[in-house]
């Protein structure tokens, strides 16, 4: 069980909001890009977001850039989950990729500050402020499995191997 | 029931009966990362404990986007990729060999390939009927390693485009047209399959244009059948041998069509901060322009630096507005210069920067001040996406740039034909 606050963000969240090519020259200095993440959407979250914290966005989070760096700066950033109504392609398989969970679900019903707690397990988000029950939708099964070995990394690392089935 | 472009290509490629909705496990035949994403991705395959490629001459390391280095951090990461090039025996494309969709269109795809590579706009590729995606590091690690990958097929959408595109009208309005009508996300997941009178008469440059900026709907690819102009185009790129005609089946299921009538489209511009937030090029005048970048996997071909020359030649630049040309390749680059059209460009005001991403991407070469405005032929507008997100860019064809770049303020083309 997942419990934070949710940092709420409007629709088309960009990777150049989320880690603008300005900063190319800090990817491979992580912890330095980090504290830069979503500045172009809010400048004051990286400063504010905690531990076991959420992002919630709103239609197509992600869009963009096939830049990784962009779920990875939030998950160091000590984010455990990403919830929006949509996410854009290669945001959705990245995030999964690097272990953090991204989930689809009614995030209107989430208003910025409210207590979340997440389960997912049962796949459900409840808004401990308003008391908001959501049902996120079911990761596909091939991504749970990744997800549920930490990531694709330690996926290959343990199967030597891609099996979909 | 009849497949698809993508149903063809992932059954072909995986030799199980490829649907929508279905998942499969294909052979990669290119993999490749650039200079942004690339690091991550050497630094993922060195996590995954397998030590060799599984096809070393079949990924291509480039070095694109921040080319030649403006940052000694950047530098490094340079030194990175080349080191790994040479001890693993991947394939190098250094500074001033190109942007990699373009490198990726005239040196390897092939109709029926399956390309991966580490940046969105690898779907390019698709104008010559490869299903080219891109992936983020981890994945591209994956298949760099293993030589596979694998997809959820996806559903498509049939693009038919009616008629014919009227003079100043081209295949870059198109697709901001088809942006802005079925949204940035109007076809997340999906293939976006084009067809129809209008994209039959086209040229490969504008098709790959076109399959360029499928991303920016959300597409996971962005097809072309391949026929008589990928035939002619794999000729002149000197592998005639890798033709095929590949052509969806009259049978195959779409999850819907969208018909366009080539006949009314215009000069279209994508305004400040998103791809679909578009308008008509002659709506926009007075919008003042502070640089005008003419370039990038989207458009910075020789037909694009041709259509610019055009407009421009025996023309200025209008002071106070500065034109921004970057080759998408050496090769287009040489074929710029022999032709002329750098002359004409430059005599016109413009200053020329390598092959590259150039400013596209707001790491060097035409990052923008507070509050200026660009007029981009790239394909992406994102608050921030040229280096300053207190800065507004604007996407529009070559012509439209070069209309614009004479008159300062953005400018149907239709004026200078």
């Amino acid at each position: 069980m997942l419990k934070g606050k949710a940092f709420k963000f409007g629709d088309d969240i960009s990777t150049d909001h989320i880690i603008p090519g300005r900063l190319l020259h800090l990817r491979s200095n992580l912890p330095e890009l980090a504290k830069h993440v979503l500045e172009d959407a809010d400048a004051t979250f990286a400063k504010r977001v905690k531990e076991g914290d959420f992002v919630v966005g709103g239609n197509n989070f992600g869009l963009g850039s096939s830049r990784e760096h962009a779920p990875l700066v939030i998950k160091m950033a000590g984010v455990r989950a990403v919830l929006a109504k949509s996410f854009a392609r290669i945001f959705f398989r990245n995030a999964i990729n690097i272990g953090l969970p991204a989930l689809v679900c009614d995030t209107d019903r989430i208003d910025d500050g409210d207590e979340l707690e997440v389960d997912l397990s049962a796949g459900t988000v409840r808004d401990l402020t308003n008391g908001a029950e959501l049902r996120f939708s079911p990761v596909p099964d091939i991504m749970l499995r990744i997800l549920n070995e930490g990531g694709l990394v330690p996926y290959i690392q343990k199967h030597k191997d891609l099996v979909i089935n | 029931m009849g497949k698809t472009l993508a149903e063809k290509i992932l059954t072909m490629k995986s030799g199980v009966g490829a649907q929508a909705g279905g998942l499969v496990v294909v052979p990669v035949d290119l993999v490749f990362v650039q200079d942004s994403t690339g690091p991550l991705t050497l630094r993922q395959f060195n996590e995954l404990g397998i030590q060799t490629l599984k096809q070393p001459k079949r990924t291509v390391l480039f070095i694109d986007h921040s080319a030649p280095s403006p940052a000694k951090e950047l530098s490094n990461d340079h030194i990175f990729l080349r080191d790994f090039s040479r001890e693993k025996g991947a394939i190098l494309s250094d500074v001033g060999e190109g942007v990699c969709h373009q490198r990726v269109a005239e040196d390897w795809a092939s109709p029926g390939d399956v390309i991966v590579g580490s940046d969105s706009h690898t779907v390019t590729a698709g104008a010559v009927g490869a299903f080219a995606t891109g992936m983020g590091s981890t994945d591209i690690a994956v298949a760099i390693a293993l030589g596979k990958t694998w997809f959820r097929v996806p559903e498509t959408i049939r693009i038919i485009v009616h008629g014919h595109l009227h003079d100043g009208v081209y295949g870059k309005d198109l697709i901001l047209h088809v942006i802005g009508k079925i949204g940035a996300d109007g076809a997340t997941y999906k293939s976006l399959e084009f067809g129809g009178e209008a994209l039959d008469n086209m040229g490969m440059s504008d098709r790959l244009t076109i399959a360029n900026m499928a991303v920016e709907a959300g597409a996971k690819v962005g097809l072309f059948p391949s026929d008589e102009v990928t035939r002619d185009y794999l000729e002149k790129q000197r592998r005639p041998e890798r033709y095929m005609p590949l052509i969806p089946d009259p049978d195959a299921h779409y999850e819907r069509t969208v018909e366009i009538d080539g006949e009314l489209l215009e000069p279209t511009v994508s305004k400040p901060h998103t791809v679909d937030n578009t308008a008509l090029a002659r709506e926009l005048k007075g919008v003042h322009v502070d640089q005008v970048f003419l370039g990038t996997c989207t458009n910075g071909r020789i037909q694009d630096l041709r259509i610019a020359a055009g407009i421009l030649k025996g023309r200025k630049t209008r002071p106070g507005t500065r034109l921004i040309v970057a080759p998408a390749s050496q090769g287009v680059y040489l074929d710029a210069i022999r032709t002329g059209y750098l002359t004409t460009l430059i005599e016109a005001g413009a200053t020329v920067v390598p092959p590259g991403c150039a400013a596209c991407l707001g790491v060097h070469q035409g990052v923008l001040g507070d509050g200026e405005t660009c007029l981009s032929t790239a394909n992406r507008n994102f608050k921030g996406r040229m280096g300053n997100p207190n800065a507004f860019v604007y996407l529009a064809s070559p012509a439209t740039a070069a209309a614009t770049a004479i008159t300062g303020e953005i400018t149907d083309p239709r004026e200078y034909l």
